[in-house]
């Protein structure tokens, strides 16, 4: 019974498509977030107080990752931005293989910064590079302060983590601060802005980070 | 349910190391992974099952091997292992900063066949 060794990393064909793409990105000079969250957390709405913040002084281009309709990329899109769909048709989680066949639709060169919001899932995304720079988890206080501990994989990896939502916290039970206690532990160089893409509060730190990360 | 493009990626990486190595018939391929992957074994399993039809991996089983989480104390050296968290303070020192050493695998690591060696 021969047994054959090989010794691979089974998502060996995503990572090197997804360093195609970090290439690509580097030659152009265009910063790329990986944006995730579970449904509901609030990303196309921080997308949209986000992008009418930063329109005016920098570039930006979307990649919006659903498993169906064109809703959010014309939700951005609306905010004046190129935002491009990508509708998975049913997976969970966007890969590089896709990122790829859509950055034709795009200008690299002129951009400063791109987003890419994935499918709404704190679990299958993070397994898939996509040649982001950073990865930016985004947790609303609904969730409740239990989720990076029960999901520590994605917590751990995002360099920034978004905690949404803070303008209901009077009305639930979410310890903002385990939220933080936990992230801190999981990657202590992680930056956290609490905010509320309703009420605004907090949005202008975290709009004045993304600035001078994307010129940095 | 992300097993199934994990599945097949593992799946094209079984035919082309088959091809390569003259192998008709593969009965078993081996897995390391870790602990804390975001990957559930049995999900992989059935993935895998569904999709091994008409390849030289048809009849084969997945041999799973989970590699547990291990770290390693940023202050003191101490090794933490089988950690059933990745939230954990040292045993020895009390320090937070642990480095997580391994627990993340996703790797193939052989795949098996029945045929001689030489044959095929």
């Amino acid at each position: 019974m021969p047994e054959i060794e090989v010794s691979r990393p089974i998502l060996e064909a995503n990572q090197r498509i997804a360093q195609g793409n970090r290439r690509k990105f580097q030659e152009a000079g265009v910063k790329v977030l990986n944006l995730i969250s579970s449904p509901g957390a609030g990303k196309t709405t921080l997308l949209e107080q986000t992008l009418s913040r930063v329109a005016a002084e920098l570039a930006v281009g979307v990649v919006e990752g659903d498993i169906q309709t064109t809703e959010d990329a014309q939700r951005v899109a609306a905010c004046g931005v190129r935002a491009v769909q990508i509708e998975t048709k049913g997976a969970c989680h966007l890969d590089g293989q896709m990122i790829s066949q859509v950055l034709a639709a795009f200008e690299l060169d002129k951009l400063d910064l791109l987003i890419v919001e994935n499918v709404g899932n704190l679990v299958c995304p993070v397994e898939f590079d996509l040649g982001e720079d950073m990865k930016v988890a985004v947790l609303s206080v609904t969730e409740g302060d239990d989720k990076p501990s029960k999901y520590p994989q994605l917590f751990q990896e995002a360099g920034v983590l978004i905690v949404n939502k803070i303008d209901l916290l009077p009305y639930i039970d979410c310890d903002l601060e385990r939220i933080h206690q936990t992230c801190r532990r999981l990657n202590p160089s992680q930056k956290i802005f609490d905010l509320s893409c309703r009420s605004g509060e907090g949005l202008e730190d975290w709009v004045a980070w993304l600035k001078a990360w994307t010129r940095s | 349910m992300h097993e199934l493009s994990i599945a097949q990626s593992l799946l094209d990486i079984v035919v082309q190391e088959a091809a390569r190595h003259g192998v008709e018939r593969v009965v078993r391929v081996g897995i390391r992974l870790g602990a804390y992957s975001a990957v559930v074994p049995s999900a992989l399993t059935f993935s895998f099952d569904l999709i091994k039809e008409n390849t030289v991996a048809q009849e084969a089983e997945l041999a799973i091997e989970e590699v547990p989480l291990a770290g390693r104390c940023q202050d003191c050296g101490q090794v933490l292992e089988n950690m059933e968290s990745p939230i954990v303070d040292c045993p020895a020192c009390g320090s937070k900063k642990i480095e997580l050493t391994q627990g993340r695998e996703l790797t193939i690591a052989f795949i098996e066949t029945d045929e001689e060696e030489g044959a095929g």
